[in-house]
């Protein structure tokens, strides 16, 4: 007959309730801890947001990384295609450096020809000292991340129309074409934060009004009606009038999905106990929704706010690029694109369409990003 | 039945005035009215401009009434379809419509119906293989589809066109066919060069759909009847045939109502950078004049196509799901 084997070690009868110090964690973790580390997981969403801090930094320094100045012209080189930075001289590596850009225009077939001019080097230098510039219109300053000594050019993405520096122009206009994504989101969730929680809160007539306008501002094609609208902007205002006239014009259109899915979580809220509870020790409606409601879905309100801001960032586009929304002297990706619109100029100089990859990217990426958000926005949910 | 389709198209006329009410402040918006803009630039040209045809027009439009005498008389003469005046053209709008908006629709439905083809297949291997390779592949494609802008990717078939086969696959029709009757080569021809704005246009609302129907059908599958079907032995095919996917069939035409409006949103640009004979580039010559009776039939017409499609889909929703009819609406 054998014996069973007893452990010898004490016993504990609360072996199975006890937790690791990781659970602990877990368990403690607040729930804006719980989606950093559900978002932490989604590596393409994670890169996304990287380059997007990137890019908005690039866009905040424009003057800095731009080789020249948005205003500064060289009426030499009209159309110049796509400078090569060399990597290689005489078979080995050396520091980067562009060889001289002969302009010549041949009259035959009028067409503007660029050649090298292997026989002149000029190294890309770094932080030098180039065209001056006024940063955010108050620090005057002179240096750039590149350029080149004087005789010597960097068109990296080529010249414009009017010899503008392409790769300037699409730095600059980050600036612009992103900030209307995020002014635009930041008007279309006050509004619809407002009006989906008093539609929620209150219901009765206020919510039959909001209802209807969210139906009727939704069956309507969205860019003919932003077309009809920017074309309504008086000629007359200035740049930075019509940059906030057409953010607003996107923003009014963009309002119902959010103000909808804010209507359907309070009407929904409002019926739970601890709402009855707050109301009923006397806190004001505007208190219980920040307070008591809000908390449960302001994370799933900011991933769809981060998906719509790609859709602001093509209306723009598109609107710009008809040439009903911004126009120069403010440069966006539309405005450059605007130049991209004759068929017969694309073919000649296909640089000028250029400005589209930064657009495909950052959609791309805000995609991304908001995808990821939305995965995470729920930390509670397998 | 009957009674779902009576209700359905009464609710659907208070959405109708509210925007045609929308799109009356629309057109009046701009100051002065468009003859005062008109006669000035006759009168700057050295031209004159006969008195008479513009007391004329001032009183058919009745342009010096208050403004809601103005909405009636516009919206009246709409119904019974006298659109107004263009007077950049100098012809009733509805002759300047002409086949543009049945271009519009032609183009339209031919999107949808491609934009389903293509999602339809996609969203199901991707729900059957999620996580998988060819999913992430595929919902990559989608994404990118979503990322360009489609007037410009009309823009670079258009370069590419030129660059490599030396065509130009602008319009909708070859020029020979341009202002002649309808007859059965122009229709080929019509169906010969539709496909590429239906394909650029399809692109922005592919992604959005492939991303619905894959959600939709993976938590379908998660559902205990298909976990007892499949324990019973029951073919991983016939599986997917028999129930989920119906019911997604279902979503697919649910769908319409916010796939439309994006259809003729991305139709109207693409239009003007393929110059296509659609109510695009129109509308935009219209809106930059000015000429605000013309731009506003437009507006008026495209927001009724939607109305109305989505109209068409709820009932054909409500036929195909006896769970609405009975309840009167669906929750999304």
């Amino acid at each position: 007959m054998n014996k069973h084997w007893v452990s010898d070690k004490p016993f504990n009868p609360y072996v199975s309730e006890e937790i690791t110090a990781e659970q602990e964690k877990f368990f403690l973790a607040s729930q804006w801890t719980l989606i950093w580390w559900k978002f932490k997981k989604h590596k393409v969403a994670m890169f996304s947001m990287f380059f997007l801090v990137a890019i908005y930094f690039v866009a905040a320094f424009a003057e800095f990384f731009a080789p020249y100045a948005l205003e500064s012209r060289n009426t030499q080189k009209i159309y110049s295609p796509p400078q090569q930075v060399h990597f290689f001289a005489d078979g080995s590596l050396t520091r980067p450096y562009v060889t001289g850009w002969d302009y010549k225009l041949n009259l035959q077939q009028l067409l503007r020809e660029y050649k090298e001019d292997p026989s002149k080097r000029y190294p890309v230098q770094f932080f030098c000292q180039g065209d001056e510039y006024k940063l955010w219109g108050m620090i005057n300053a002179s240096t750039h991340l590149m350029c080149v000594d004087s005789p010597g050019t960097l068109y990296i993405l080529g010249t414009d129309r009017l010899g503008h520096d392409m790769l300037s122009r699409i730095i600059y206009g980050a600036r612009i074409s992103l900030t209307i994504g995020l002014i635009g989101i930041l008007l279309s969730f006050t509004l619809g934060l407002t009006l989906g929680g008093l539609a929620g809160f209150y219901g009765g007539w206020i919510d039959h009004a909001v209802q209807r306008t969210t139906e009727v501002i939704r069956s309507f094609p969205e860019l003919p009606l932003w077309m009809a609208l920017s074309a309504l902007l008086p000629l007359t205002w200035s740049p930075l009038w019509i940059f906030f006239g057409i953010t607003l014009i996107l923003a009014m259109m963009d309002w119902t999905g959010l103000a909808r899915a804010v209507r359907a979580k309070i009407l929904s809220l409002r019926e739970e106990d601890y709402t009855s509870a707050a109301l009923l020790m006397g806190a004001t409606p505007a208190r219980v929704i920040r307070k008591h409601m809000m908390p449960s879905f302001f994370s799933h309100l900011i991933a769809s706010a981060s998906l719509s801001i790609p859709a602001m960032i093509l209306g723009e586009t598109a609107l710009s690029f008809l040439g009903l929304g911004l126009r120069p002297p403010i440069t966006s990706w539309g405005v450059l694109l605007n130049e991209a619109q004759n068929i017969n100029n694309v073919a000649v100089y296909p640089w000028l369409m250029l400005p589209v990859v930064p657009v495909i990217i950052v959609i791309l990426a805000f995609n991304f990003m908001g995808d990821g958000l939305r995965d995470a926005a729920d930390p509670y949910h397998h | 039945m009957p009674s779902y389709i009576i209700k359905r198209i009464l609710t659907m006329i208070p959405t109708l005035i509210v925007i045609s009410i929308l799109v009356f402040i629309i057109i009046q918006l701009p100051p002065g009215d468009y003859l005062e803009s008109h006669i000035a630039e006759l009168e700057s040209q050295g031209e004159t401009v006969d008195p008479q045809q513009i007391a004329f027009l001032r009183e058919e439009y009745g342009l010096d009434k208050p403004m809601w005498e103005q909405y009636i008389v516009w919206i009246s003469g709409f119904v019974q379809g006298d659109l107004g005046f263009s007077f950049e053209y100098n012809l009733p709008v509805s002759e300047v419509v002409g086949d543009r908006m049945w271009l519009t629709i032609l183009v339209s439905f031919f999107t949808i119906l491609v934009t389903w083809l293509i999602a339809f297949p996609i969203g199901m291997y991707s729900a059957t293989h999620p996580y998988s390779w060819g999913d992430y592949g595929l919902t990559f494609l989608g994404f990118l589809g979503l990322a360009i802008p489609n007037f410009l990717l009309a823009l670079v078939l258009l370069y590419l066109a030129n660059q490599y086969f030396g065509t130009s696959i602008g319009g909708l029709m070859d020029s020979e066919f341009i202002d002649q009757p309808w007859s059965w080569d122009k229709f080929v021809s019509v169906l010969e060069h539709l496909w590429i704005p239906v394909l650029v246009i399809g692109t922005s609302g592919t992604a959005g759909m492939i991303r619905r129907l894959r959600a939709n059908l993976l938590d379908e599958l998660r559902k205990p009847y298909v976990v007892t079907a499949r324990a019973k032995g029951m073919g991983e095919f016939r599986l997917l045939t028999k129930y989920p996917l119906r019911l997604s069939l279902n979503f697919f035409i649910a769908d319409i109502g916010s796939l439309l409006p994006s259809v003729i949103s991305g139709a109207e640009v693409v239009a003007v950078v393929l110059s296509l004979p659609t109510t695009g580039p129109i509308l935009l010559a219209a809106l930059q004049s000015q000429d605000m009776y013309l731009a506003g039939s437009f507006l008026m017409f495209l927001a009724i196509l939607t109305v109305v499609g989505v109209l068409v889909s709820d009932i054909a929703l409500a036929m195909l799901d006896p769970r609405i009819r009975l309840h009167g609406g669906i929750e999304k």
